[in-house]
């Protein structure tokens, strides 16, 4: 057992490194030049100079392999450089805009699952019946709506109901307050965002917590709870629901990352300034250190969290663990 | 009538238009304007380094400049007044001597007093960056030899040549003054800070989120700014631009909504939105890559663009998309521009288009090169390049081209444009202050302007180019434009137009003292601004 | 004697008390619908799309790509049922036109991805130790990959257009496959049968394909039509945000771009019918995969 956890945890730093040389490779391999970008976008004329000068700050003239060499040792370091684009260090950046995605993130994991839990439940215990039925559709629905659309929607829902109810239209804030200083005017800003890619969320949710439930239904030792005569929400809430929630508590950290890929539409709907547009805008800019510093901090969550996950499973079920 | 519905026409039309007060009614001080500006978040607020929009709609109004275009007339590309000098002075030594006074009791926001040794280091710092620092805009002061500040109340500006390209030049939006002492210590402070004596007063920034700014008590106009202060919230998406304006989020933006948000905006809002409109000096172009065969020969590129029914497309495309005028290389409505008839008689504008794609079909033809097949790369932006696209493409199937478009993002499209990698490329031209001499430089070829990307030489061309640019009477600059326009867009066809840019921005009508210019970039330090609520 | 009329209900019970009983395909399929309402709702779906998607160019009122800017954001009329977008194209011929997309790309990435990842997962758990162990690192980098930078990489370094939205997308599902499948796969392994028909000297090949790739058919199918409707709505969403396919190429995720919004409050038909669309297709075909998975999975099925 011991051999496996530390093969495994072994096998972590490789995979660090394989994604920073994955991400430091695709950005190079696409087409374009940050300082061309940054010259050139207003459409006027500019210098060569100007952009070998802009080179020069911006590390860019350097050899490949120095550049490679001096983002792994400073990823693993914790520094992640400066920001090609504005210049301001990549941390800070990110330290901005994360209290906004990671409220979003956790209020539509709130809201998921609030919907999901007592959803799937109900739905499981009374399979195939009309009830059963409808939460399904309801569920299937979450996971083919694309978010986007669903976020473009409210917004339009919101508009209009509000201009025909109050004479005026409403819409959430553009500009966001921290919940400690403005708890309603940040409340009214997250919620629909949080709704949309709750949505999805809970859908998935909602499907595994019916599945898991209706195998541990049919286990032995709900029958002989039943049998006993144990009243039935106790059966539920005791015996049931605990053994079953274990996969759906498993596959809450593989939707974080549909959840991540959720917030990166949905933050340009709402015009949130969150990860998910830093992550837009500086694929789009071609900001090197910015884009490889989110997708190694996207990544090393990831695999972290597959690795708990597989040591869990392994724990759980020795016939997976191999010397 | 498009080529007469320019610039001044349309000022007028706005006038009367738009529900703006000729003159201005008691402005009231006071309240906070809260606008948007259609960008995530600018590089970096240093106007001498950026060339983006984000940096001037963000930082503008903490910096004041030497000269500019006149805000109570920005419609006009002729009239320049002083911001920090005292008046605009005539030229001397044959006209390559301009010597300004500054203006007393300027301060910087830190208390300094500015005098024209700073006004000079700025500039030296704009046309000759020391090593290491980037201007953006250093190719545009060639004519430009030295600046000095003999004392502490006068800058001269000594030119290599005299030239009338210099004062529109020297009107630049981004040309912010910046304090000596600073630049001196280190050139690169003002890429992470700000510090200038302009009506407003840098009050915060929350990155990627919006800037603040707050009146400055010690302003050296008298009762101006009126604001006091404002907000300018990041919100690149056009949709939540105008769902915010409609839900009085935000006031305005600057930079310019497409007909269909205008449209919904006014039936929506009613009075309380008002709209002016201007034409825009910014255009698309069509670039053929003159490296890539059938487009070296002269007679596909003549071709194609008098495939093209400008005058129809035109209106039809005003109504989805921010174009509209139909003009020559000149920006419709300067002086310089060509009239309708004289237009008529260059390819791509003749009035009868049915003669016009019958000669392009027999070039074609001639040219072996019927039925072609080509891809025209474009840049990932809805307005208006995509529905430009979209609208020649459909025009070249009407000669029996058949063309792909193939978009790309900026990096990628900004590769492809310095690379050659294309056939055929959508390309724009966006300028500032409205500059013609300087402007038509984008088509010369790259040896000459580096912004160039249709892989050509012609040495006739820059010999046209530059006897316009060193003629000093007015009536023979002006023919020797209309030669040239017509040698680039019908001769050679190096290049050719679209519809110019149209610009339209509809406001909650309680938003007083802005009149809007031909250019996204002009007249935005909002020291005239005043809220009526 | 007396002859009893058929009655279904007693004909479905006999069936499903004899499973000896070879049963013919149709009565099968009569089974499942009765069975799966909502699996038979979303196999409707489906054939609707598919049968749109195939045969577009007869059953589409009008051309998808060309413009009428005499006919602008027109409203749902006899003319256009649909509406007409900005640029005067009738939105159901674009509608339709772009099932096919979808379906391109939802069908290839899902049998590329499906085939890959079964390749993957069952060779991975098949042959284990220190292969097994790199194998999932690789596949953990991948699947950890933003979406969004593949995307974005795929597209600027070899173009737009369908062939290479489908590899930008099919990558980051092959890992997801690989896993499922290798650990459906790892059970059977462990499975006595397997070391004995090593120890028969049968070759790897055959092991594989005779005994362990029937016995991950199940899920390897569930994971398909998943595939399928994932691959949509990854293709709507890189669309949207310009990455995917472009113009003037009828796609569903292409037509929500740029113009939907702008003209959300003017002209809503342009932003909800792609969406319905695309909500549409991919409900139908997790609805057929949620079917397929409950009867190919014997726990689930009913008593």
């Amino acid at each position: 057992m011991y051999r496996y956890i530390i093969k495994r945890l072994l096998l972590v730093i490789p995979t660090l490194v394989g994604a920073a040389a994955l991400v430091f490779l695709l950005m190079r391999l696409i087409p374009g030049d940050i300082c061309v970008v940054r010259l050139g976008s207003g459409g006027g004329t500019f210098d060569e100079r100007a952009v070998q000068a802009c080179h020069a700050q911006l590390g860019l003239d350097r050899p490949i392999f120095l550049q490679f060499v001096d983002f792994v040792w400073g990823f693993f370091r914790g520094d992640f450089g400066i920001s090609m684009w504005s210049g301001k260090p990549v941390l800070y950046e990110i330290a901005a805009r994360f209290p906004v995605s990671l409220e979003i993130a956790i209020m539509a994991v709130v809201i998921a699952n609030l919907i999901a839990i007592p959803l799937g439940t109900i739905s499981a215990l009374k399979q195939n019946s009309p009830i059963d039925l409808a939460i399904r559709v309801f569920s299937i629905a979450g996971l083919a709506t694309p978010s986007f659309w669903l976020g473009i929607l409210f917004i339009l829902a919101i508009l209009d109901f509000s201009q025909a109810a109050f004479g005026s239209p409403w819409m959430p804030p553009i500009d966001y307050v921290p919940i400690w200083q403005d708890p309603l005017r940040n409340l009214s800003m997250v919620i629909f965002p949080a709704l949309t890619v709750g949505y999805r969320t809970s859908a998935v949710t909602m499907r595994m917590t019916r599945s898991a439930m209706l195998e541990v239904l049919r286990e032995d030792y709900i029958r002989t709870a039943r049998a006993k005569g144990l009243v039935e929400h106790i059966i539920i809430n005791r015996h049931a629901l605990k053994n079953a929630l274990l996969p759906v508590v498993t596959l809450m950290g593989i939707e974080a990352a549909f959840l991540i890929g959720g917030l990166v539409v949905t933050e340009q709907v709402f015009n949130l300034n969150g990860i998910g547009r830093l992550f837009v805008q500086s694929v789009q800019n071609q900001d090197y250190t910015m884009t490889q510093a989110l997708v190694m901090l996207v990544v090393a969550a990831f695999v972290l969290t597959n690795t708990v996950v597989d040591l869990v499973y392994a724990w759980l079920d020795p016939r997976i663990r191999y010397g | 009538m498009h080529i007469r519905a320019g610039l001044m026409a349309a000022a007028l039309a706005a006038a009367v238009a738009s529900t703006v007060p000729a003159t201005a009614d008691n402005p009231k001080s006071g309240g906070t304007l809260t606008y948007m500006i259609p960008a995530d978040a600018p590089p970096s607020l240093d106007g001498h380094r950026e060339t983006t929009f984000a940096t001037v709609h963000s930082a503008a109004p903490f910096y004041s400049v030497l000269v500019r275009v006149d805000p109570n007339n920005p419609a006009s590309t002729t009239d320049f007044v002083c911001d920090l000098c005292t008046a605009m002075p005539q030229p001397t030594d044959d006209g390559k001597t301009y010597t300004f006074k500054i203006r007393d009791h300027v301060k910087f926001h830190d208390g300094s007093p500015l005098a024209a040794a700073d006004v000079a280091a700025s500039w030296n710092a704009i046309i000759h960056p020391p090593e290491g620092v980037t201007s953006a805009r250093e190719s545009y002061f060639v004519m430009l030899d030295k600046v000095e500040a003999p004392d502490p109340a006068t800058v001269v500006f000594r030119l290599k040549f005299a030239t009338n390209a210099f004062l529109p030049a020297l009107a630049d939006p981004f040309a912010w003054i910046y304090k000596k002492e600073i630049l001196d210590k280190d050139p690169h402070w003002y890429e992470k800070n700000i510090l200038g004596s302009g009506p407003f007063r840098f009050a915060g920034l929350e990155t990627g989120q919006s800037i603040k700014g707050a009146r400055n008590p010690d302003y050296y106009v008298e009762g101006l700014p009126y604001l006091d202060g404002f907000t300018a919230i990041y919100a690149d998406k056009q949709a939540v631009r105008v769902d915010a304006i409609r839900a009085d989020r935000g006031a305005m933006e600057f930079r310019g909504l497409p007909p269909s948000s205008r449209d919904q905006l006014v039936k929506e809002l009613g009075d309380k939105i008002v709209v002016q409109e201007s034409d825009w000096n910014c255009v698309n172009l069509v670039t053929p890559n003159h490296k890539k065969k059938p487009f070296d020969d002269a007679r596909v590129r003549r071709a194609l663009t008098l495939a093209v029914d400008n005058w129809h497309g035109a209106p039809a495309l005003a109504k989805i998309a921010n174009v509209r005028t139909v003009g020559g290389i000149v920006f419709p409505g300067s002086p310089l521009a060509a009239t309708k008839e004289e237009l008529q008689t260059i390819a791509g504008f003749w009035p009868d288009i049915e003669k016009s794609q019958t000669e392009a079909k027999r070039l074609l033809k001639e040219a072996g090169a019927e039925g072609l097949k080509f891809e025209l790369m474009n840049r990932n932006v809805d307005q208006p390049y995509k529905y430009v696209a979209t609208w020649l493409i459909d025009e070249w199937s009407k000669v029996g081209l058949q063309v792909t478009q193939r978009v790309l993002p900026t990096g990628p499209f900004f590769e492809g444009l310095r690379n050659g990698t294309f056939d055929v490329t959508v390309d724009f031209n966006c300028q500032a202050v409205v500059n013609p001499l300087l402007d038509v430089g984008k088509f010369l070829p790259r040896s000459v302007y580096t912004e160039n990307y249709g892989n050509y030489d012609d040495q006739k061309e820059i010999d046209l180019y530059q006897s316009l640019l060193h003629e000093t009477d007015a009536a023979k600059q002006r023919a020797l434009m209309r030669e040239f326009e017509k040698y680039v867009l019908d001769t050679e066809a190096h290049m050719f137009m679209t519809p110019w840019w149209y610009r339209i921005i509809p406001y909650r009508s309680y938003v007083k003292g802005w009149k809007i210019s031909p250019s996204h970039y002009l007249n935005q330090d909002l020291a005239t601004i005043w809220l009526d609520k | 004697m007396t002859i009893v009329a058929p009655n279904s209900r007693a004909i479905s019970a006999i069936i499903d008390d004899a499973p000896e009983i070879r049963r013919s395909i149709l009565l099968r399929a009569w089974i499942f619908c009765r069975r799966q309402p909502l699996g038979t709702f979303g196999m409707l779906i489906v054939v609707i799309t598919a049968i749109a998607g195939l045969s577009a160019e007869w059953i589409a009122p009008y051309n998808p790509t060309a413009n009428d800017f005499a006919a602008m954001t027109e409203a749902p009329s006899w003319a256009h049922w649909l509406g007409t977008d900005q640029f005067g194209r009738d939105q159901l011929s674009r509608i339709i036109f772009g099932a096919r997309t979808a379906l391109i790309v939802g069908f290839s990435c899902a049998i590329v991805a499906s085939v890959a990842g079964m390749v993957l997962g069952v060779g991975s758990a098949y042959f284990g130790g220190r292969l097994d162990l790199y194998l999932q690192g690789v596949l953990d980098v991948v699947m950890a990959f933003p979406l969004i930078i593949m995307a974005l990489a795929v597209v600027s370094i070899f173009g737009t257009g369908v062939h290479n939205v489908i590899v930008a997308i099919t990558i980051p599902l092959i890992p997801r496959c690989a896993r499922v499948l290798r650990a459906s796969a790892l059970a059977i392994r462990e499975v006595p049968y397997i070391d004995a028909a090593r120890a028969c000297g049968f070759g790897h090949n055959r092991i594989i394909l005779r005994h362990m790739v029937p016995n991950v058919m199940a899920p390897f199918l569930i994971m398909l039509t998943a595939f399928v409707g994932q691959a949509i709505l990854a293709e709507a969403s890189l669309s949207y945000l310009g990455l995917g396919v472009q113009e003037p190429v009828p796609a569903w995720g292409l037509m929500l771009q740029g113009g939907a919004e702008e003209y959300a409050s003017t002209a809503p038909w342009i932003a909800i019918f792609p969406g319905l669309a695309i909500a549409l297709t991919v409900f139908g075909f997790s609805l057929f995969g949620d079917a397929l998975r409950d009867a190919l999975d014997p726990k689930l099925r009913d008593r």
